[in-house]
């Protein structure tokens, strides 16, 4: 797969602020691409940049085999959801979704807007205003706002995060499938990994204004190249310098035979979480680690002595 | 709470009844009476001052007032809305240009209309200055005109339009902007399509603070005005100097006063508003 948006070496100086530092990616056409990180990253100002609002002071941003760095936004063919979708107020569900389409005066105007409103669920809404509409519905008119106009890449800037967390799930999913049935490249900015690692083909996990790690989901979780990806995605115990996973890390009251790494310990807390017990353990060596057993599994008391082991294939070992 | 709350807002009431409502009532009543000999009114009550007002002469008066007032107004509101976006994108130097907006108020408005006389009058600062570089012979005739009331007119009341329009712009959604561009829009669609219809209670408000005073003008078109422009701020002082016909003068201010309440109930009918 060639890539359809390449950022190469791309910096973004405020004044007294480092927002993204010499960032490169290269994002497949059609692809789902998260960006991963913690809030003030500076995974937003990445998708700022990509979309216009910002010019890098450094570096190179190409689309579709074109340079458009400098290009002002209303002539690069990327789209936004903005993250409090930003509809405007003035206008009906049809009249936002028609505004991108009205300036290039397209023949089928009607029928791509009506194709649209039908495919984000809106039909027979067309014509109210956004203060009528629900979160979800809310939502939805900015995504069918910005894929109206075929976008080489749509780019969304946590576009779930103002949702309740309830609607967030459906959301999540519904998401997923509009891209794969519009074949749009997504490029889609979240600080909520459980996000990222359950819709993208490839993400990026930032920090501090610089890229960490790039690769699927699954690749990162499992192999991640900085203390930092591990310990961001999903919870990780540190012992002996290493990492492991809870679900990796076992318990028990006598050390089995097979058990080649292991550290005594006592349980601080166990809680019960319908589908697996989170046990919560204090080594002697005084770091707090913490086990996911499956809730058929042997109980274990506050205080009781237990052994923490592991497998040397779990363990990671990191810079 | 409640008796001593409407005790604090008696004195406001005692002053709008003594200045405003009966003055008001008082000018009504003598709309419908007859003139005295030396102004003042007499017995018996008519309608005939109002009949009067149907004459061409005033029709024409209250012709040439609208359409003074509707181009003040509109130059008001095109010199205003950029100025208020100016202000309201200046970041932390807003306070500073708006207190320099209404910087003019700290002077009377008599005087600054003098100010104008001073430097559009025939031997003027700015003809002076035009013919000592020798770019004309002749004075130009910039004083005592319609264009030197306009003139005027735009000066005073350019404050009155720039603060409601730049309450509304202020508050623009800057995310709106951006999501135009986003969608293609260059800035001067952005700002036909999203800045502009947003702004609408402003733009209203703008209009009405400017257009209800100019209809009303009688010192600036006095002042900067030739004998040909008579506004009806300019007869209804008339008739209650020089004519001695206080019944009349009346009527026209009582006729002035409901088009004023007539504009505006109908721009409220619009949308929500800021006066």
């Amino acid at each position: 797969m060639d890539a359809i948006l390449e950022l190469r070496r791309v910096s973004k100086q405020f004044p007294g602020h480092r927002a993204v530092h010499d960032v490169s990616l290269a994002i497949p056409g059609g692809a789902f691409f998260s960006l991963l990180g913690p809030s003030g990253c500076g995974k937003t100002t990445t998708l700022r940049l990509v979309a216009g609002f910002e010019t890098p002071t450094a570096g190179e941003i190409w689309l579709n085999g074109q340079r458009i760095d400098q290009v002002p936004p209303y002539q690069r063919n990327v789209n936004t959801v903005f993250q409090n979708y930003a509809l405007f107020p003035h206008l009906t569900v049809q009249g936002n979704v028609e505004f991108g389409l009205r300036r290039t005066g397209a023949a089928d105007m009607e029928t791509r807007v009506r194709r649209v409103i039908e495919q984000v669920r809106l039909s027979g809404k067309e014509s109210r205003k956004p203060s009528e509409l629900s979160g979800g519905e809310r939502q939805r008119v900015a995504l069918a706002r910005s894929l109206v106009l075929a976008p080489d890449v749509l780019l969304l800037d946590e576009p779930l995060s103002a949702l309740d967390p309830q609607l967030r799930k459906q959301v999540r999913s519904e998401l997923k499938e509009l891209q794969r049935r519009t074949g749009v490249t997504f490029l889609f900015v979240t600080h909520d990994q459980e996000e990222a690692l359950s819709l993208s083909d490839q993400m990026a996990v930032m920090n501090g204004g610089a890229i960490e790690q790039t690769g699927a989901p699954q690749e990162l979780y499992q192999r991640p190249s900085t203390r930092f990806v591990a310990s961001f995605l999903g919870a990780m115990n540190w012992i002996n310098g290493c990492g492991v996973r809870p679900e990796a890390t076992r318990l028990s009251r006598q050390l089995p035979q097979n058990a080649v790494l292991s550290r005594r310990g006592a349980v601080s807390r166990s809680t019960f979480l319908g589908s697996h017990l989170h046990i919560e353990v204090m080594l002697e060596g005084g770091e707090a680690v913490v086990a996911q057993t499956a809730p058929g599994d042997s109980a274990f008391e506050r205080g009781e002595a237990v052994h923490v082991w592991w497998s040397a294939d779990d363990e990671l070992r990191l810079p | 709470m409640r008796p001593l709350r409407s005790w604090f807002i008696a004195p406001s009431i005692v002053l709008m009844a003594a200045t405003l409502a009966i003055p008001l009532a008082i000018i009504c009543v003598y709309s419908v009476l007859t003139r005295g000999a030396y102004g003042g009114v007499e017995w018996p009550w008519t309608f005939e001052n109002y009949s009067r007002l149907l004459d061409t002469l005033y029709g024409a008066i209250f012709a040439r007032s609208f359409g003074i007032a509707a181009v003040a107004t509109a130059l008001c509101l095109v010199l205003g809305f950029p100025l208020a976006l100016f202000i309201a994108r200046s970041g932390s130097r807003k306070n500073l240009y708006l207190s320099l907006v209404i910087l003019p108020f700290w002077t009377s408005f008599l005087i600054r209309t003098y100010a104008w006389m001073f430097l559009l009058r025939d031997t003027g600062l700015i003809n002076t200055l035009l013919q000592a570089l020798g770019l004309i012979r002749q004075p130009l005739p910039m004083l005592y005109n319609n264009g030197a009331v306009i003139l005027g007119l735009v000066y005073g009341y350019l404050p009155f339009a720039v603060l409601p329009l730049y309450a509304t712009v202020e508050r623009l959604d800057p995310s709106l902007l951006e999501a135009a561009a986003d969608l293609g829009a260059r800035p001067i669609t952005a700002l036909a399509r999203v800045t502009i219809p947003l702004s609408a209670p402003g733009i209203r408000a703008a209009a009405m603070l400017v257009f209800v005073p100019c209809l009303g003008t009688y010192l600036t078109s006095d002042l900067l005005g030739g004998s040909k422009t008579i506004l009806i701020g300019n007869l209804v002082q008339n008739q209650f100097t020089a004519s001695r016909d206080w019944p009349f003068g009346a009527a026209v201010s009582i006729l002035l006063i409901a088009i004023a309440m007539a504009l505006m109930l109908a721009a409220r009918r619009h949308g929500p508003d800021l006066v």
